[in-house]
């Protein structure tokens, strides 16, 4: 197992949001997790990389190991642990005043760890990565804004590769995109896998189905069911998680 | 059943419609009404005595027509020049410490309530505080720099304010990305949030540089000296600035020395315009950089 959380709770001021939830996540696959809104699936993603914590009022409580390192241990620092467990957010980010080409070392340049020797490789491996190389090999320098919605999120993957993450977290990466700029998300995430470990959060079940080998269903804070993704969505044990798939709440 | 439906314009909604947006009009219009006629005064009277003696020149206490202010623009360039270098710095670095540090904690919010205060304190109570803590305390003496400490006080309230509004423009968004890819709050501040906040930082920069232009009460507190043939020549020499030379001259009994004030209001204008042109035209820049 490449991740494995036991017992976390996650709290906003005084209100939880994620009730004790324990999960183990395999290595080099996609791991997706499903649930009505605010059943604190986003924010047990947020406690993966600790982005959670910078939140102002917001804290956490639990062990969350990667590969057998507790990254809650007081000698950790959540900034190298975000290096090591990179994120793609719901609505794609790229910074205004960077090019395409900056956006992908914006992760390099910002941590002073830039090289521009090997600047160019990198740009290049890490567009490839996200099946945008061919899209924007001519126009490097334009910014990166300049770009459509679903490019822009492969541009924030691109970004989170450059930095030679081990895991990767998705807070529903294609909530903002069309469904063709969605189908290529799914692609690519299909290819990544083989290099990387994905966590997904999503709303959508099919986009579930369609990339995830494993699927886990949050309800108000708590994980009702973790099973293999055909499993889960064709025989649910519980009968909460039948109802959410049968669309008898949401 | 249906009624025909009724076009007909309401004749009396539509008058007030009409007189409301007159209302407004006016009060748009006084404001640049009242600048129009002080300018056209102004120039009207003191056209005639600007030249670069004018500029240049020391003053007189006794011919109108030989003296100058000199002294007095050199001595605001001073005041203006180093109160910029203490203000800005420690005005960013408390709106940032605000904004990107320590969000919603109690120290925020009382630091918030002490510079909304202290932004409404008349500037000859600044002027007090001053005289107290600069020119006897620290024993600075009645100092260009001292001058230039009391406005910067004064002028934190503005550059700080200005500060935050313009951190709080930067999406959180482009902070979390920034954060998300291991860099640490400074980093992403720096390299981040500073850049695209600039523009707005700079109009603060413009605010304060206008305001701690025209100051004079807290200057007469400090110990500007109304009578001086040269400028400063460094930190702690003795200065005057241009609105204490506009004062003195119009509070002359010589009539001739009138116009020698409405020279120097148009001397401080020009001033400020320069001044706060070229904040403008280092705003527009960045601004045209960044998109």
């Amino acid at each position: 197992m490449k991740i494995n959380v036991t017992g976390l709770q996650a709290w906003f001021g005084e209100h939880q949001v994620v009730k004790g939830i324990d999960l183990a996540i395999p290595s080099r696959q996609i791991t997706a997790i499903i649930g009505p809104s605010g059943c604190g699936k986003s924010t047990f993603l947020r406690c993966l990389n600790r982005m959670h914590e910078l939140v102002p009022g917001a804290r956490s409580k639990g062990r969350v190991l990667l590969d057998d390192t507790d990254i809650y241990a007081s000698d950790v620092d959540p900034v190298l642990v975000r290096r090591w467990v990179g994120m793609v957010f719901q609505k794609a980010n790229p910074f205004p005043s960077m090019s395409i080409r900056d956006n992908v070392l914006a992760g390099l340049k910002l941590t002073h760890r830039y090289d521009r020797t090997d600047a160019p490789a990198v740009v290049e491996r890490s567009l490839r990565q996200a099946a945008l190389w061919d899209e924007v090999k001519d126009k490097l320098g334009e910014p990166g804004t300049s770009l459509s919605g679903g490019q822009q999120q492969r541009l924030c993957i691109a970004r989170a590769l450059a930095v030679n993450p081990d895991i990767i977290l998705l807070d529903e990466p294609c909530s903002a995109l069309d469904p063709i700029a969605t189908a290529r998300i799914e692609e690519l995430l299909l290819e990544l896998r083989r290099d990387y470990t994905l966590v997904i959060v999503t709303h959508n079940m099919g986009q579930a189905q369609r990339v995830a080998e494993r699927t886990a269903f949050f309800l108000q804070g708590e994980l009702v069911e973790l099973d293999d993704t055909a499993t889960l969505f064709s025989h649910p044990r519980d009968q909460r998680t039948a109802d959410y798939l049968a669309g008898r709440f949401g | 059943m249906r009624h025909p439906i009724d076009l007909t314009a309401n004749r009396s909604g539509l008058l007030a419609e009409r007189a409301f947006v007159w209302v407004c009009r006016l009060g748009a219009l006084v404001p640049l009404a009242v600048l129009a006629w002080l300018l056209a005064r102004v120039t009207a009277d003191g056209i005639g005595r600007v030249s670069l003696s004018f500029i240049t020149d020391p003053p007189s206490q006794l011919d109108a027509a030989a003296a100058g202010l000199g002294p007095a623009l050199l001595g605001t360039l001073w005041l203006i020049g180093l109160t910029a270098i203490i203000a800005l710095p420690i005005g960013v670095s408390a709106a940032i410490y605000l904004e990107e540090y320590d969000r919603r904690s109690k120290l925020s919010a009382i630091v918030e309530l002490a510079i909304s205060n202290l932004a409404g304190v008349p500037s000859i109570v600044y002027g007090m505080l001053g005289l107290g803590l600069f020119v006897r305390a620290l024993a600075l003496g009645e100092s260009v720099i001292a001058g230039a400490l009391t406005l910067a006080l004064l002028v934190m309230p503005i550059v700080i304010t200005a500060s935050r509004e313009a951190l709080r423009t930067v999406k959180d968004s482009l902070r979390e990305a920034a954060l998300g890819l291991g860099a640490t709050r400074w980093q992403t501040t720096r390299q981040v949030v500073l850049p695209m906040a600039l523009p707005g930082i700079l109009t603060g920069a413009i605010l304060a540089i206008s305001r701690a232009i025209g100051e004079t009460a807290p200057l007469v507190v400090v110990g500007a000296v109304a009578f001086i043939m040269y400028g400063p020549d460094g930190v702690d020499a003795p200065y005057t600035a241009l609105p204490m030379q506009i004062f003195q001259w119009t509070s002359n009994p010589k009539r001739e020395f009138l116009t020698n004030a409405a020279a120097g209001i148009l001397v401080l204008m020009a001033t400020l315009l320069v001044l706060n042109g070229f904040a403008i035209w280092l705003r527009n820049r960045t601004q045209a950089r960044r998109t």
